[in-house]
């Protein structure tokens, strides 16, 4: 087991020519929680697609839970890392909460009780566990993002990896899923506009702009340093 | 560049260049005839919203056919739609969805010939929606109202919409002279019995999901007072002749070797003027082979004098703009 | 990241592109169409077909590789006309034993078979040049002067409008399920469910995409609303043509025409 990420000097560029990462490299260590952030644009989104083999760099090492992240391991690695969309919407696709949450450990193949019991133990840490059997479109937005986290500790992730998760929030179901998270001891990388949520979360902050990492360190010392965060279009909370 | 099925799944799409110029006019003739027909239901049943309901959804059935799942090893089966959009929508909007689809797949994506897309319409939106239509009705009404009427009923409809459909590329690929009826079809059919399956198991998961979180969508008197006692008929009759015909069809060719003959009466009428013409103009060179190397040549300087006119035309903006 | 790639038009200042749509679009559908009926086996005939295809890929300076390239891609569909080669009667020119079948390949099958896809190489290539070169809200227009009916032209607008951004969707849902995808570390397990459970899971994401699209037309149905629809669809007067279009139409009518009447000619 190892819960860890480490990028080496990742490059990416879409079919059409634009680069999106352009040397990336990160090294996150096990139960670390380290928040993501910077501008729309700066290949946030690209660098977490990477993570699980979604799309593939065209040079530099990446290594994620253990793993090399390469076509043969694409499964494997999918299994140990929980990425969580921004839009919940697209992450449940299935007619209800259960099924949703079923899906990871049913792809892997578990017989259906272990996967009764996944399921009630993710709805469980996510405090959903009255959910199971509602339909995942009518929840409201709060109750989806909690239900998408679900979904994927169903695996028993070690690494844990989410694009957005306060995008769209009220401030209650802001606070509720602050609370998760905080609870949650897991491997955590965060790609966020939330620099209150970082603040109160994440101890490591990776400022990311042009497909670069231009910060990579404490949180307290980055967040006030003004200057650094408007440069990449960001604002101290 | 990344990889999208873009083009439809099945073989279904006919390119341009394998129906006769025949069939595909009859094809195309049928085809507008019934599109016209179901704009003026259409206006009559949906009213304002139609435009953006089957815009969208023509949109999203696009879309749909981009999902696919791992039928064994390297292949996977995709969703056509007709049968989805016609549960969803009633018979006659569907017919329009589906036009719009085959169309944009052929005229953006080339995906289908432009000549031959009268006959894809009518083969993937016309008979698609029809007999999924007679299908889906018959088997709600068996199942009275109960919900396993649902999806066995778009089970079934998804399944004989990609079954008849192939029936009927087969005999025109036949009636074309492009594949021999007693190999078209079975070959055809069977393998499209099989993706069938594929389109029959996506269309129930679709339905279970709208099922689930908006029921009044599946409402069983919609798609009844959409389509009518007509189209049930016609849906019927569409799939028992196409399923008559092809067994004959295929059984003996020599039905469609006749017709061929018939058409080798004209060319046999048109002889005398090639009579007239010797077939040697230079001695050892037939004029055929004449005409090739002539036709090679006129072909080659066509290209090469518009190549240089672009060049020259290409060097002259550029001086302009310097 | 947006799926606008899915658009296959690529802008530029050719003459091609600067030709009307609607020109474009009758002398495409000509072009096939005449091309349809060129007797089998005219080579000749062919051979000039092909060079004004060529001629106007040229014209579109879009690159005759890239043509050619695409145009390949879009024919597998040749091998329903493959049998062809062995069922038509006629001088035999090779056989092949497969097992307890013989088949003999004749040479007018071979003609056929060789005629069907030579004409279908060239139609596609014409219907590739079509479409890179034409934005699509220029096709509607095309569409609009051929009398293709209003409603219909406007279902095809908002279609393409939202074209992407379903596309879009359907991406991301793709990309959920892939992420989702697995292979546990547990010894004995086989990864991927059964086959019916794959095809429910695909169905259950095209009914997400079909409910999104409902909910979406009623939206904009709102929005068109609010902005003064009332069902008729209304569009601005298509502009006229040059006399140079009607000449340019003319003369490449008249040429495919005399090419189809010599074909039948000789070939016919």
């Amino acid at each position: 087991m190892h819960h860890s990420i480490e990028i080496d000097n990742l490059k990416f560029s879409y079919p059409d020519g634009h680069t999106a990462l352009n040397g990336v490299s990160l090294h996150i260590e096990p139960c670390e929680k380290v928040a993501l952030v910077g501008p729309n644009g700066a290949g946030k989104s690209t660098l977490i697609l990477h993570l699980t083999g979604i799309l593939e760099g065209q040079s530099g090492a990446l290594r994620v839970a253990g793993l090399p992240v390469t076509k043969p391991n694409f499964g494997k690695v999918r299994a140990r890392v929980g990425l969580v969309f921004q839009n919940p919407d697209d992450q449940l696709f299935s007619p209800t909460v259960f099924e949703d949450v079923a899906f990871g450990p049913m792809y892997q193949g578990l017989e259906m009780d272990q996967v009764r019991q996944r399921v009630e133990e993710a709805l469980g840490v996510v405090h959903m566990s009255d959910y199971a059997s509602r339909v995942s479109h009518h929840l409201s937005m709060g109750e989806k993002k909690r239900i998408s986290i679900a979904t994927v500790l169903s695996m028993k992730p070690e690494v844990l990896i989410l694009d957005e998760p306060t995008a769209g929030l009220d401030p209650r179901a802001r606070r509720s899923l602050i609370h998760l998270l905080d609870d949650l001891d897991i491997t955590m990388l965060v790609s966020t506009h939330d620099m209150r949520m970082v603040r109160e979360l994440f101890p490591r902050m990776v400022i990311m702009d042009e497909g670069r990492i231009v910060a990579d360190g404490s949180t307290q010392t980055l967040m006030n340093d003004e200057v650094l965060l408007n440069a990449h279009g960001l604002e101290k909370p | 560049m990344p990889v999208f099925p873009l083009s439809a799944p099945e073989p279904m799409h006919i390119p341009d260049g394998f129906l006769s110029a025949v069939v595909s006019i009859v094809l195309w003739l049928l085809s507008i005839l019934v599109i016209a027909y179901s704009l003026k239901r259409v206006n009559q049943d949906l009213g304002e919203r139609q435009v953006p309901l089957m815009g969208v959804v023509a949109a999203a059935i696009f879309a749909g056919q981009m999902l696919n799942f791992t039928v064994v090893g390297g292949t996977s089966g995709h969703l056509m739609g007709a049968a989805l959009a016609t549960i969803l929508l009633g018979p006659w909007a569907a017919m329009l969805v589906m036009t719009t689809v085959v169309s944009v797949q052929a005229l953006i994506f080339q995906d289908g010939g432009l000549l031959v897309l009268g006959a894809n319409i009518f083969n993937m939106g016309v008979i698609g929606v029809a007999v999924s239509y007679f299908v889906y009705l018959s088997i709600q009404r068996l199942a009275g109202g109960k919900s396993w009427g649902i999806f066995t009923g778009g089970f079934l409809a998804a399944w004989a919409s990609i079954f008849v459909a192939s029936l009927a590329v087969a005999l025109e690929l036949a009636f074309s002279g492009t594949s021999p009826a007693n190999l078209a079809i079975p070959a055809m059919a069977g393998i499209h019995a099989l993706i069938g399956i594929g389109e029959g198991l996506v269309t129930a998961g679709a339905l279970a999901m709208i099922y689930a979180t908006r029921p009044d969508l599946l409402r069983a008197d919609r798609q009844k007072q959409a389509g009518g006692a007509a189209l049930w008929v016609v849906g019927l009759i569409i799939a028992l002749a196409l399923a008559i015909a092809s067994p004959l069809a295929s059984a003996y060719p020599d039905g469609l070797v006749r017709i061929a003959k018939q058409r080798g009466f004209l060319e046999a009428a048109q002889g005398p003027v090639y009579q007239i013409i010797p077939g040697y103009i230079l001695p050892g060179i037939s004029n055929e082979a004449l005409a090739t190397i002539l036709a090679g040549i006129i072909g080659t300087l066509i290209v090469f004098g518009i190549a240089a006119a672009v060049a020259y035309s290409k060097r002259n903006r550029k001086t302009v703009q310097n | 990241m947006h799926v606008h790639f899915l658009d296959p038009y690529r802008s530029g200042h050719s003459t091609i592109h600067q030709l009307d749509a609607r020109i474009k679009f009758v002398l495409a559908v000509a072009f096939i169409f005449i091309t349809a009926l060129t007797p089998i086996a005219a080579w000749p005939v062919y051979i000039l077909l092909f060079a004004l295809a060529i001629s106007v890929e040229v014209l579109s300076e879009l690159g005759v590789g890239f043509v050619l390239r695409r145009a390949v891609l879009a024919l597998p569909f040749i091998l329903a006309a493959l049998p062809v080669i062995f069922t038509i009667a006629g001088p035999a020119l090779f056989s092949l034993s497969i097992g307890p079948w013989t088949l003999t390949a004749t040479i007018p099958g071979i003609e056929r078979f060789v005629s069907i896809a030579l004409k279908s190489w060239i139609s596609v290539q014409v219907a590739i040049v079509l479409a890179t070169s034409t934005p699509f809200p220029d096709l509607l227009v095309a569409m609009r002067a051929v009398h293709v009916p209003r409603l219909l032209v406007a279902i095809f607008g908002l279609m393409w409008r939202y074209l992407f951004v379903f596309a879009d969707e359907a991406l991301r849902l793709i990309r959920a399920r892939t992420a989702r995808s697995g292979e546990a570390d547990l010894a004995g397990l086989k990864a991927g469910g059964s086959l019916l459970w794959r095809a429910r899971i695909a169905g259950g994401m095209a009914g997400n995409l079909f409910l999104r699209a409902f909910e979406r037309s009623d939206r904009i149905y709102m929005a068109m609303v609010a902005r003064g629809y009332d069902g008729e669809v209304r569009a601005a007067p298509l502009p006229h043509l040059r006399p140079v279009d009607w000449v340019i139409l003319t003369v490449a009518l008249t040429s495919l025409l005399s090419l189809l009447i010599f074909a039948f000619l000789f070939w016919g």
